[in-house]
């Protein structure tokens, strides 16, 4: 069936701020089917408040609505756009439960809508925990027994039937939240209320808890001719009780019989079918240990993090696919744009991929980092080799953790008692902890009795523990066998260098005087039994490199790596950019990333693309064996430039901001003494190499000092101290291999720059204003452009001092400057020689390609012959505000008080005429509930913030707002002559305000305790218990002042109206 | 293990190391995608006297040879790997040694992915494994494989069913499991050689020829049994048995450049466009200009090649695929095209 006709203009849902549980994949799955409706010559109407995607730049769609993903926004854009046909199943959970809520409430069926793809009535079926139950009965399918319960009363009445252990699953959430497992009626009484309270249907399944069964999941594709295929069985090395998204997966399946494989495919058709889906959807099995009996765990009617995973470990585009069979196509229909054939086929693999999730545990030393059915990474990574072991080692080396590889030192040291225990207690360090027990000789059935990882997998990676001790006792000196075996196994340089003693550079002279070197080899969906269009490549140690070489320039954009707090989505916009305007100019454009969730590892971005890791090693051999002509390091985030060095090293050539400038940048005592030859401001300063010379150094500067580590990402490490006393809880944290700089604490308003320059003229992008002032992360603030409260000659001043900055440091492309506005004076914090956070949002917010800009000066371009003016690029009249967006109720533990190091997992941008318009959007985009009129505010201070905190109260007052407050702030507050309801201190009886919250009394808690790192502290625990019961929490006066705006001006009956970017961007300011 | 070599009659030689038998092994070297099924690919007669090389890259890890399978008889000469993998868990018998107890020839560590896109541009070549890089494959002349996998003497399975003659080219274990268990039919498998009045003398309700290994280049004894059955008994055709029943007819096969060999084999059903993810082994196809003329019909035709995978015939009772039309271990789709042959001789199930 061709192209349906009826349908001229569709509106694509997106999924909102990256969040644990929901990555990149969207943008990736997004981006796709954007490109392929418009492709089909379709009018796209976008919704998505992230900024940070590719989905959202202006060439992706006709009309982009930066607006909340919530179902009144959604109404009024259908409204006044009128498509024809919504499309519900690329956006996520998010971008489906709207569409659902679109569907059940009538308003496509008023507007004439269409609803491609899978019908609401078998998202209803998949998503409904008790229909999807009763379904597979239907049909023969055997699940685990559970009951569906509204109640807590009614699943502890259900318990006795099912049997402890049980495992408790919201309806409709994302990533498990709210789900876990109960081994007792008291477990299941917290279990339910915490999943009733996070469930949007208020629906809980209750279910036998299949502990120890295998999981496996299919990616399946079937169209309306009733088509289904298998894009891709995977298999998690994790058993059940493991969220699949916090599971070790392996594609494909390589420890099932092919009669276990063929049964589950059949089941999995069967299922579908019934369903009737039409489009990509994913369909969870667990398998009893022996595999003769399996269970129907669920289905995801929709494309997912998983598909994401098949598609790159496939190259079969899901997405797109999943696009065109919304819009009519068959299977048969549909050519392959990469392999130019058609799309039903099942893809073979003749390599193996191996996912491993990153988690955020090494910037939240005190979470609770065990794992469980509730998901906590933020991102992912992928391997692929054709060993397991080689696609598992080159996984780890992905995550990006520092140290060595697979083989920890750290945990060489462990009693084996205590490895005993964590084998069984899984949390991220599960696959280390298994490789040291393997090292270590322990038995493989003992490892996979108390891990439940099949022993195929343990016996391999027993295979590498015993040649890593092989290298350790004999080294690597003499012939190349053993180094020859190593690296053919998949080990790194620097993995084989800590085991023999020596360091990666010798490692790495020994191997290239032997000529050892990868080949590569093509991600191929026909295991070479077709001839492909492949774009995809990664390295093995075998005979023949297959990787094309034409003559002409290529040009390597290093990427960012998985999505992590401090390094998100914004470097793979930037990299996908940085490669599609190479294409442009003429050059061949090769990426290397090993994100599998993104938009940059997507096989048409690039000409081609290497699943590699970001290292020294698989970085150099990719400009290796591709001979490139160029490298471009500014737009992979820390992670591309960290490398820099290592490139230059070998002789290629870095392109734009070269390495010189780069390290002059980013040692803070370069920087320092690079400032001091310019005789610009800047808080005074001292390197530091140990705790006692950071003491010294603050007392030689004055309290308060801030303290901040080289080379990080996301102010890791980072930290203000008040007092000496403050230094206690930080010194560990820190890695004291480089110098840590320590400076004065200049209280004040922070503004962020970035520019773009030639090496003769610069461009200033745009001035930004954070909202909340000096001590809070530029990531984890409100950001507001243009701003909004710049005194007379600041401008200038900040333009002034970008130049001459930007041209002391000799940028070619993009820099990022942090500046601190105090006493009417600017200080320079720190310059960022690449491509940052907020590129994103400025090209958005100005319709200006700034990362192609760059690209474009890199290559060699000036300002000039791009026709752009230096000087700062002219303000737009409307205003545009980041708000940024936290996982807390995902990471039990955590502190949700935000300070130097930045914790926010995702942003979304709100855009008006005015800033207060700005504002609300961008909150109410940031899921923010602001408290209704009468509702209730509860102010918990530190005793420094007292005074202002209660001017602040007195707003709150004038607002219409309750007030509530802790003892110490209520008698401050009394004091100044406000009612207020007290609560009694924490450990002074009841009521406290964490049984407030707990009563629901409360609707917004503004507390600013800052030393609560520890659990037991009052700050923490009020602040994690406000995030329990999904009460909003603020810790910064500024955000609480800020915020209070919005509510006034909610007050004041504003409604806002649904603008497009393009509204903005065309002009006509009413 | 030692050190071994796979040399192509085109000089092209591939490193790797042996294990199974110890020997040397000369054959047609072909290609299986199958990811999964390895144990069934083993046993399959239709690789008889071939080098098999598997593209999926680790083998071995399941064990359970042979002991759960029906046949313990593996017909192909020699098995090409990337990784063979020690077993960890399933039925003690490993891969290795049931290799060694066949006289199977095994290569492993060997950049197998360049030895398939090799095949692929070369077309089939021979091979032979040895521990010598200076051996050479032999030249071998055409001969009659299904004569030394064929049944020596007929069998029965019972069943409750319609009455089938299965004459046997070199059948799977797996189809006639699925026609007992799915169809419940009443089976006389007979040797390749059963002439066509002893078939008869059968009183069958329907005729299956089997697939098997090989083309029908030296198997005009069968086409011409065929031939005197056509008309008399609705006959349905798999692989190297579709070929035949088309041979009867007067339509002719000619060798695929790389062969369909593997799991994930997209077949279009041509009345309806559904699309049928299929099992197939086979290297020969049915040239389409040969079916004028035959009375036969393309049903199925291939999403990859577009070469004809499935025929029947306007008036006589006469069908046939060139993939596996029972469920086995294969995906099962195709099965359909068997169900239609058993509801048209009026079976039920």
């Amino acid at each position: 069936m061709p192209l349906r006709t009826d349908i001229r203009s569709v509106m694509v849902l997106g999924s909102g701020p990256i969040v644990v549980g929901q990555a990149a994949e969207f943008d990736y799955a997004g981006s796709q089917a954007c490109r392929t409706l418009r492709e089909l010559g379709l009018q796209v109407i976008l919704m998505n408040s992230n900024p940070a995607t590719i989905m959202t730049d202006a060439t992706m769609a006709d009309r982009i609505y930066l607006e909340p993903l919530r179902a009144p926004v959604a109404e009024m854009i259908l409204r006044r756009e009128r498509p024809q046909g919504l499309l519900p199943t690329l956006g996520g959970q998010v971008g489906l439960n709207l569409a659902v809520q679109l569907a059940e409430a009538g308003i496509l069926e008023e507007l004439g809508i269409t609803l491609l793809g899978t019908p609401v009535s078998a998202i209803r079926r998949g998503e409904d925990r008790e229909a999807f139950r009763s379904l597979l009965g239907e049909i023969g399918e055997p699940c685990p027994a559970s009951t569906a319960v509204r109640s807590v009363a009614e699943a502890v009445a259900h318990a006795g039937r099912l049997g402890f252990p049980l495992v408790v699953r919201p309806a409709y959430t994302l990533g498990g939240e709210g789900s876990g497992v109960a081994r007792d009626q008291d477990q299941l009484v917290s279990v339910v209320a915490r999943g009733l309270a996070r469930s949007p249907a208020r629906q809980c399944l209750v279910e036998e808890y299949l502990e120890g069964w295998r999981e496996i999941e299919f990616e399946i594709i079937r169209d309306g001719r009733d088509n289904c295929l298998v894009v891709c069985g995977m298999e998690n090395l994790d058993p059940m009780g493991i969220h699949t998204g916090d599971s070790i997966v392996v594609a494909p399946c390589q420890t099932l019989s092919g009669e276990e494989y063929h049964s589950l495919r059949r089941a999995a058709f069967r299922v579908i079918r019934a369903l009737g889906i039409e489009g990509g959807c994913n369909i969870q099995f667990a398998l009893a240990p022996g595999g003769s009996r399996y269970h129907v765990i669920e289905v995801n009617p929709r494309v997912s993090r998983s598909s994401a995973l098949a598609s790159k470990a496939t190259g079969f585009p899901i997405a797109a696919v999943t696009t065109r069979i919304a819009l009519g196509y068959t299977l048969d229909e549909i050519e392959q744009p990469s392999a130019k054939r058609a799309g039903c086929y099942e893809p073979v693999a003749d390599y193996v991929a191996v996912k491993i999730p990153r988690w955020p545990f090494d910037k939240f030393a005190l979470a609770d980092r065990r794992l469980g059915t509730q998901m906590k990474a933020t991102g992912e990574v992928m391997g692929i080799d054709r060993t397991f072991e080689g696609a598992l080692l080159k996984a780890v080396r992905s995550l990006d953790l520092g140290g060595t590889g697979l083989f920890r030192r750290e945990l060489a040291a462990w009693p084996e008692s205590t490895l005993r225990d964590a084998l069984e207690q899984p949390d991220d360090r599960r696959l280390f902890v298994l490789a040291e027990g393997c090292r270590r000789g322990l038995d493989i059935q003992e490892l996979a009795a108390r891990t439940g990882i099949p022993p195929h997998f343990i016996g391999r990676i027993r295979l590498l523990a015993d040649l890593i001790r092989e290298v350790e006792q004999g080294g690597l000196e003499g012939d190349t066998t053993a180094l020859r075996r190593a690296k053919r196994a998949g080990f790194s340089d620097g993995e084989l260098a800590a085991a023999a003693g020596t360091t990666e550079q010798a490692v790495e002279a020994l191997r290239l005087s032997a000529g050892v070197h990868p080949v590569y080899k093509a991600v191929d969906a026909w295991a070479a039994g077709a001839a492909g269009g492949a774009t995809g490549y990664y390295s093995t140690y075998e005979d023949e490199d297959e990787s094309p070489r034409p003559d002409g320039h290529s040009v390597l954009v290093v990427g960012s790596g998985p999505i992590r707090i401090g390094q998100g989505i914004e470097f793979d916009y930037c990299s996908v950019h940085a490669a599609e305007e190479l294409r442009a100019a003429g050059i061949r454009s090769l990426v290397i990333n090993n994100n599998p969730e993104t938009v940059s590892t997507d096989y048409t971005t690039s000409d081609c693309l290497f699943l590699e890791p970001i290292t020294r090693e698989d970085v150099r051999e990719v400009i290796r064996s591709q001979a490139v002509s160029g490298v471009l390091v500014q737009f992979g985030g820390q992670t591309a430039l960290n490398l820099a060095a290592d490139i230059d090293d070998m002789g290629a050539p870095i392109l734009g901001t070269g390495r010189r400038s780069i390290d002059r940048a980013e040692d803070r005592h370069e920087f320092d003494r690079l400032l001091d030859e310019l005789g610009v401001a800047r808080p005074p300063g001292h390197a530091a190499c140990s705790p006692e010379q950071v003491l010294a150094a603050a007392g030689e500067i004055g309290y308060p000092v801030i303290v901040r580590p080289s080379y990080v990402l996301g102010g890791r490490g980072m930290a203000v101290l008040r007092e000496p006393a403050d230094f206690g809880d930080l010194a560990g944290a820190v890695d004291w291999a480089h110098p840590v700089w320590v400076d004065r604490f200049i209280a004040g308003r922070e503004l962020e720059v970035d520019a773009l320059a030639d090496g003769r003229q610069v461009l200033v992008l745009g001035i930004m204003e954070h909202v909340e002032g000096t001590g809070v992360h530029s990531g984890d603030s409100l950001l507001v452009y243009p701003p909004q409260r710049l005194e007379a000659g600041v401008r200038d001043m900040v333009v002034q001092l970008t130049t001459r900055l930007t041209l002391a440091l000799e940028i070619r492309g993009l820099v990022n400057l942090q500046y601190v506005l105090a006493g009417g004076e600017v200080l320079v914090l720190e310059a960022n020689p690449r491509a940052s956070r907020t590129v994103p949002i400025l090209a958005k917010v100005l319709g200006f390609p700034a990362v192609r800009v760059a690209a474009r000066l890199a290559l060699g371009s000036t300002l000039a012959q791009l026709g752009l003016n230096p000087g700062l690029y002219p303000e737009p009249a409307h205003v545009a505000v980041k708000a940024p967006v936290f996982s807390w109720s995902k990471l039990p533990g955590v502190d949700s008080i935000v300070g130097p190091e930045m914790k926010s997992t995702g942003e979304v941008l709100g855009i008006d005429w005015h800033f207060p318009g700005a504002l609300a959007r961008a909150l109410e985009a940031a899921g923010l509930r602001l408290p209704a009129d009468g509702g209730t505010v509860a102010f918990s201070l530190a005793d420094r913030d007292k005074r202002r905190g209660t001017e602040t109260a007195r707003s709150y007052a004038e607002a219409g707002l309750r007030l509530a407050a802790t003892a110490g702030t209520a008698a401050a507050l009394e004091r100044a002559g406000l009612s207020v309801k007290a609560y009694r201190k924490l450990g002074e009886g009841s009521p406290n305000l964490i049984d407030g919250l707990a009563a629901e009394e409360v609707d917004l808690v503004i507390n600013t305790f800052t030393r609560g790192a520890e659990p037991s502290r009052d700050g923490h625990r009020i602040r994690r218990a406000a995030v329990e019961q999904g009460v909003p929490c603020l810790t910064s006066l500024d955000t609480a002042e800020t915020v209070l705006e919005s509510i006034r001006s909610r007050r004041a009956g504003v409604t806002l109206p649904v603008r497009a970017l393009q509204d903005y961007l065309q002009g006509g300011r009413p | 293990m030692a050190v071994g070599w796979l040399v192509l009659e085109d000089g092209t030689r591939y490193q790797g190391r042996l294990f199974g038998a110890i020997g040397r092994a000369d054959g047609e070297v072909v290609v299986n995608l199958a990811a999964t099924g390895h144990r069934e690919t083993l046993i399959d007669p239709v690789f008889c006297g071939q080098i098999v090389v598997l593209s999926h890259p680790v083998v071995g890890n399941l064990g359970g040879y042979p002991e759960d399978l029906d046949s313990s008889r593996a017909h192909l000469r020699g098995l090409v790997v990337r990784q063979l993998a020690e077993q960890r868990s399933g039925s003690p018998q490993s891969l290795d040694c049931f290799l060694e107890g066949q006289g199977v020839v095994g290569l492993e560590e060997v950049d197998t992915r360049s030895l398939v896109r090799h095949l692929r541009a070369r077309g089939s070549l021979r091979g032979v494994l040895s521990s010598s890089p200076e051996d050479m494959p032999e030249r071998a002349p055409s001969r009659d494989w299904v004569e030394e996998v064929t049944t020596h003497g007929p069998y029965r399975v019972f069943g409750d069913g319609p009455r089938l003659v299965v004459i046997d080219c070199g059948l799977r274990p797996a189809m006639l499991r699925d026609l007992t268990d799915r169809y419940d039919a009443d089976l006389v498998i007979v040797p390749a050689t059963t002439d066509s009045r002893s078939i008869l003398d059968l009183r069958p309700e329907g005729v299956i020829v089997s697939s098997g290994p090989g083309d029908t280049g030296r198997l005009g004894y069968i086409a011409r049994t065929l031939g005197e059955l056509l008309g008399r008994v609705p006959m349905f055709g798999m692989g190297l048995g579709h070929h035949l029943l088309a041979a009867a007819l007067g339509a002719g096969a000619f060798p695929l450049p790389f062969g369909h060999r593997g799991l994930n084999h997209p077949v279009q059903e041509v009345a309806s466009g559904r699309v049928l993810i299929t099992a197939q082994n086979h290297g020969h196809a049915l040239k389409e200009c040969t079916l004028v003329g035959t009375g036969l019909d393309v049903t199925h035709r291939s999403c990859q090649d577009a070469t004809v995978e499935g025929t029947r015939h306007r008036r006589l009772p006469v069908m046939g695929v060139d993939f596996h039309a029972e469920a086995g271990s294969g995906p099962g789709d195709g099965a359909g095209a068997f169900a239609a042959f058993w509801n048209s001789i009026g079976g039920e199930g």
